[in-house]
């Protein structure tokens, strides 16, 4: 190599450049093509309005509403929330184990198992929760059991498809040590597969609980129970004090939950 | 150990290799007790009833019959609402993520070293996080009334708390070296952000946002159930009328949809990086 050379910076590399260069005109392109036809941002006008009430009323939040004692209350609907995130998450926990053995690779002579598996889970996770929740309400009525019955279907979805990644990513040397070592086919299981899933299967399992509080928190619109239904009432009837209140409520209740959950799966890692 | 038959205790021997204990043995405990009284008390709470849902299992069973045959000849009907969701999506990601940039950087300690700033803008930031997406919606038709507009505000909102979130982190983990060289060189706050922070943390950007726009592609189709555009909004009609055959097209459709996405935007990540 000539001694001149080695003192030059080294070339950018180029290769690949154009690619990103297409990629990311047709992405201007899309973002353009998205602003087409919408309208400009036809705001009634009155929105100024109604917008200030909502920060007013979030800023007056009607306490009164936190506990009346009937049951209609925010702490008994943001319990009543938990309680169907929570409910929903165990069913579906369970649920989930048998679809995540047969979504996963490498379990299964015919690759075409796994790959079945894992297009349904992709379908359930696609299915509308909202949907779900009103085909359940046709079957149980109007309640928190169609919600927690919704949430623990469609939780299905994820939970199997992080369960299943958990089984792929299985490390085969503690099984292999057992079975040297003169263990049977349950002491494997005992012994080396299911220590090794388990915080991976309850970390999951916290993971998607913290998104089921946000789903059960949804639900009420439809009337599948919780949080949603008085903050839906209060939204169409306009008392934006209660909506503050009912927010605020929200917000603690998910950042809670979120702080407890994510403190736990600190631990199990 | 037979310790009890000698009237003088021996020497205890040294002890012999145990296995190492167990740690937490008491907290695994607390935690399946916990456990067991959660599944308890939230199945009372939300009046879980296992023999209504077998009884009234035929009503579930019938709805998806109706299902299994989807009118396929609504489809001409749906594609106008479903370009106008996906319009949505972009749109919505678009702006989310564009102030989720600046913002990301606003929050990240190893750029920001205000202690204070960063504290509050996270605080903002976390608190956007909390709240659902369509509860989000249905305030924000409230305020600009039904349509679009309502939907896209709500994406917007939503893709902001998700990006900023995961490129903030991202941009905490980055490599110092190049920050302490430009400092080294003389370089002002800007240079420092554009010469050594975002080459290295572009491509977190760019996976994050199409991350974030597969999931609004989902959120986007039920978003119109509260009136916020898109074809959720033909979602909540037919749902309303009960004709699940063509509920069930359009979840068909949405499915359809959604895989393309992910497959283009799996593509896109490709080529970008």
């Amino acid at each position: 190599m000539e001694l001149s050379e080695t003192h030059k910076l080294p070339a950018r590399t180029h290769t690949g450049a154009w690619r990103r260069w297409v990629a990311g005109g047709l992405l201007v392109a899309v973002v353009l093509w998205a602003f087409t036809g919408m309208p400009a941002l036809a705001i009634k006008p009155n929105a100024q309005r109604i917008g200030g009430a909502i920060i007013a009323g979030i800023f007056h939040p009607d306490w009164s509403y936190v506990y009346t004692g009937d049951g209609e209350d925010l702490v008994s609907t943001l319990l009543q929330t938990v309680a169907i995130a929570f409910a929903g998450t165990f069913i579906s926990a369970i649920v989930s184990l048998p679809f995540a053995f047969w979504a996963a690779r490498g379990k299964h002579k015919f690759w075409l198992v796994s790959r079945s598996g894992k297009f349904l889970l992709t379908a359930i996770r696609t299915f509308p929760e909202i949907v779900l929740a009103l085909m359940f309400i046709k079957a149980v009525g109007p309640s928190a059991f169609a919600g927690v019955l919704a949430v623990g279907f469609h939780s299905v979805g994820m939970l199997a498809k992080l369960f299943s990644e958990a089984i792929e990513n299985l490390d085969n040397g503690a099984g292999e040590a057992v079975t040297a070592a003169g263990g049977t086919h349950l002491d494997t299981t005992m012994l080396a597969t299911i220590p090794q899933l388990l915080p991976e299967f309850v970390s999951n399992t916290l993971y998607r609980f913290e998104l089921a509080i946000r789903s059960a928190s949804i639900l009420g619109i439809v009337g599948a129970g919780g949080v949603g239904t008085p903050l839906i009432f209060a939204i169409s009837s306009r008392a934006w004090s209660r909506v503050g209140i009912i927010l605020l409520g929200i917000v603690i209740m998910v950042t809670l939950v979120d702080f407890i959950s994510g403190t736990v799966r600190k631990r199990l890692v | 150990m037979e310790m009890s038959e000698h009237t003088q205790p021996r020497p205890t021997p040294p002890a012999a290799p145990q296995l190492p204990k167990k740690p937490f043995a008491w907290e695994r405990l607390a935690v399946t007790v916990l456990m067991i009284g959660g599944l308890v008390w939230s199945g009372v709470e939300t009046q879980v009833n296992v023999g209504q849902f077998v009884a009234n299992f035929g009503q579930f069973t019938q709805i998806l019959a109706e299902m299994c045959r989807p009118d396929w000849s609504y489809v001409s009907y749906v594609v106008a609402p479903l370009i106008e969701t996906i319009k949505m999506a972009v749109i919505g990601t678009a702006i989310g993520a564009g102030i989720a940039f600046p913002y990301a950087f606003l929050v990240s300690r190893n750029v920001v070293t205000n202690r204070f700033v960063t504290g509050l803008f996270r605080f903002i930031l976390n608190i956007i996080r909390t709240i659902p997406d369509l509860l989000l919606a249905a305030l924000f038709v409230a305020v600009v009334g039904i349509g679009p507009v309502a939907g896209i505000i709500t994406l917007a909102i939503f893709t902001f708390g998700m990006v900023g979130k995961l490129f903030f982190e991202a941009v905490e983990t980055i490599d110092e070296g190049p920050i302490e060289a430009l400092r080294a060189a003389g370089a002002n706050q800007w240079e420092i952000v554009r010469y050594a922070v975002v080459p290295q943390v572009m491509g977190f950007f760019v996976s994050y946002t199409l991350y974030a726009f597969e999931i609004n592609v989902r959120a986007s189709t039920v978003l119109g159930y509260v009136g916020a555009g898109g074809i959720g909004v033909f979602l909540q009609q037919n749902l309303g009328q009960f004709r699940y055959d063509r509920v069930s097209l359009m979840v068909l459709v949405i499915f359809a949809v959604v895989l393309v996405i992910d497959y283009v935007s799996s593509k896109t990540r490709e080529a970008l990086l």
